[in-house]
């Protein structure tokens, strides 16, 4: 009855992960494979132009060269502070809020309409607000960062709070468990495999913030490192920077997909086993 | 030991009031078997949280060793049908188990004492360390029995505990039920819709009307203390009690409950 209400949540695949992630892993390094190639051709043989399309060869021989020097490195750890940070603060508010709010229905019913407002609004539409109020500072990119981020978590929050079931709640009432106890023992081991779905999206559109906000602001970072080159007219070294981002998305990916199957190896998404 | 006496409840949905219980009075000694039984839809799943203290009856009052209920009592432990929700997922047997009685704040070895012997009694001492999804359908409500009677209660109380397992599994239940309730002697009320089962464990049979619910009947039932799902059950006995109960329950159906006092 309460699943009716809230989507099921989504973390990871539903079939037995480990043989299908061994069937998927060749055939998946086999398109990678074909996408170099082709990256690879078309510029040489003059599909594309050169100037402005790179063979992979080149961008990959820049982008190894620049990973041997400081201000690679720097501008990565700036992106990932930003990104880390931000995804942090909007993590702990979205938890804070999403527990307090999503226990009191009434105040829930309260803030409906205005999170409903808030949650559209599109971060970039931030960027001016928030250039005015902090400039090219860190902050602008946390603002952004973590205002993405915060509704991606809160709306999952909200979900998992609603869907404590019934007879999990009134076994824990039954046998002497506190209002904080069922919240540490039913309510929050109920809600993580939405907080983990949560997370996994926030952290993605986190790090597109987190470099939209350097891109256009100004702000140190892989944006701005992109938009220098650009501007230096360096194309080689823009997409070498564009690949170092999508590494980085993937490793990302990678590290909260491996945090949700250790979370939650006792949920059905995860065991991937059927209910006995 | 338990005392039920004039027990109304009455839902409130806007225009429609709906009276599940209108008048119930029993009660329980300490130590006794009661079997409670009634046709479905008869509200007995609404008399169970009220007398867990889970939810308040608009009228009447409930008393455990004298008393009054007005929240869940610590010396109460439920079974609920629905083992697969009622049991923690996320949480091992063993920490299942002892999760009540952590936040009874037991000490360690009380606690590990109290956890093993439990899970010897209801024999899954080899799966202390599994999740219960690992486990059948049988051994999960195995381990709601087992951490109903770790939490050492005065009286037990089982809504419908044996409806969602098969009948091989049900029968070895119903004899673990009347083993644990011989070696510790607590106080029993298990609430079924099955009236051989209800015959077959109860010292007792409670049974209840057709909604708005009243105490239509209660019966005695002198089989012998030890019994068996062979002998006991062909026992002309046990045919004649079964008959009983069964009429008793025709009768409620065909709704004739007396009218309110």
């Amino acid at each position: 009855m309460s699943t009716a209400t809230a989507p099921p949540p989504r973390v990871g695949p539903r079939r037995p992960g480990h043989r299908a992630g061994a069937h998927r892993l060749p055939s998946g390094l086999l398109g990678i494979a074909v996408l170099v190639l082709l990256w690879e051709a078309a510029p040489r043989i003059g599909v594309v132009p050169e100037r402005y399309f790179p063979p992979v060869s080149e961008v990959l021989t820049t982008l190894a060269e620049r990973a041997t020097t400081a201000p690679f490195w720097e501008a990565l750890g700036h992106t990932l502070y930003g990104w880390a940070l931000g995804l942090s603060l909007a993590f702990v508010a979205a938890v804070v809020l999403g527990f307090v709010l999503g226990s009191t229905p009434r105040l829930r019913a309260f803030t409906t309409s205005t999170v409903d407002f808030l949650r559209p609004i599109p971060s970039v539409a931030l960027i001016p607000l928030a250039v005015l109020l902090y400039g090219t500072d860190i902050r602008s990119t946390l603002l952004l960062v973590t205002y993405a981020c915060f509704w991606l978590i809160y709306i999952q929050v909200l979900y998992g709070v609603a869907d404590v079931d019934p007879v999990a709640e009134q076994t824990a009432r039954s046998y002497g468990l506190g209002r904080l106890a069922r919240v540490r023992h039913v309510v929050w081991p109920t809600t993580l495999p939405y907080l983990m779905t949560g997370l996994r999206l926030a952290a993605s559109v986190g790090l597109i913030l987190s470099i939209t906000a350097q891109l256009i602001i100004g702000s140190p970072g892989i944006g701005q490192q992109i938009t220098t080159a650009q501007q230096g007219g360096a194309i080689a070294l823009v997409y070498a920077w564009i690949v170092a981002t999508g590494i980085l998305g993937v490793v990302i990916n990678l590290g909260v997909r491996a945090l949700e199957r250790r979370v939650l190896r006792w949920h059905t998404s995860v065991r991937g086993e059927a209910d006995a | 030991m338990l005392e039920v006496t004039g027990l109304q409840k009455i839902y409130n949905g806007g225009a429609t009031a709906v009276e599940a219980v209108r008048d119930l009075t029993f009660s329980l000694a300490e130590g006794e078997l009661v079997c409670l039984v009634g046709p479905s839809g008869c509200g007995k799943t609404t008399l169970l949280k009220c007398i867990a203290g889970l939810m308040a009856p608009t009228d009447g009052t409930v008393e455990l060793a004298g008393r009054p209920v007005l929240s869940p009592p610590p010396g109460m432990a439920v079974v609920f049908q629905e083992y697969g929700r009622s049991l923690f997922a996320w949480m091992s047997v063993r920490d299942n188990v002892e999760l009540p009685l952590k936040e009874k704040k037991l000490p360690k070895e009380r606690r590990t004492a109290l956890v093993s012997e439990s899970l010897e009694a209801v024999g899954l001492t080899d799966f202390a360390d599994a999740y219960p999804w690992q486990l059948s359908g049988g051994m999960q409500q195995r381990v709601a029995i087992a951490r109903a009677i770790a939490y050492e209660p005065q009286v037990l109380l089982m809504d419908e505990p044996f409806a969602a397992v098969d009948a091989q599994t049900r029968a070895d239940l119903e004899d673990l039920v009347r083993q644990i309730w011989q070696r510790l002697g607590v106080t029993v009320l298990f609430v079924t819709h099955d009236i051989d089962e209800a015959v077959y464990l109860g010292e007792r049979v409670l049974v209840l009307s057709n909604s708005p619910t009243v105490v239509q009947d209660d019966i005695t039932v002198d089989l012998p203390a030890e019994r068996d799902q062979l002998t006991t059950r062909q026992d002309e006995r046990f045919t004649h009690l079964r008959a009983r109960v069964y009429a008793q329950i025709q009768q409620a159906k065909r709704g004739s409950a007396p009218p309110a006092a």
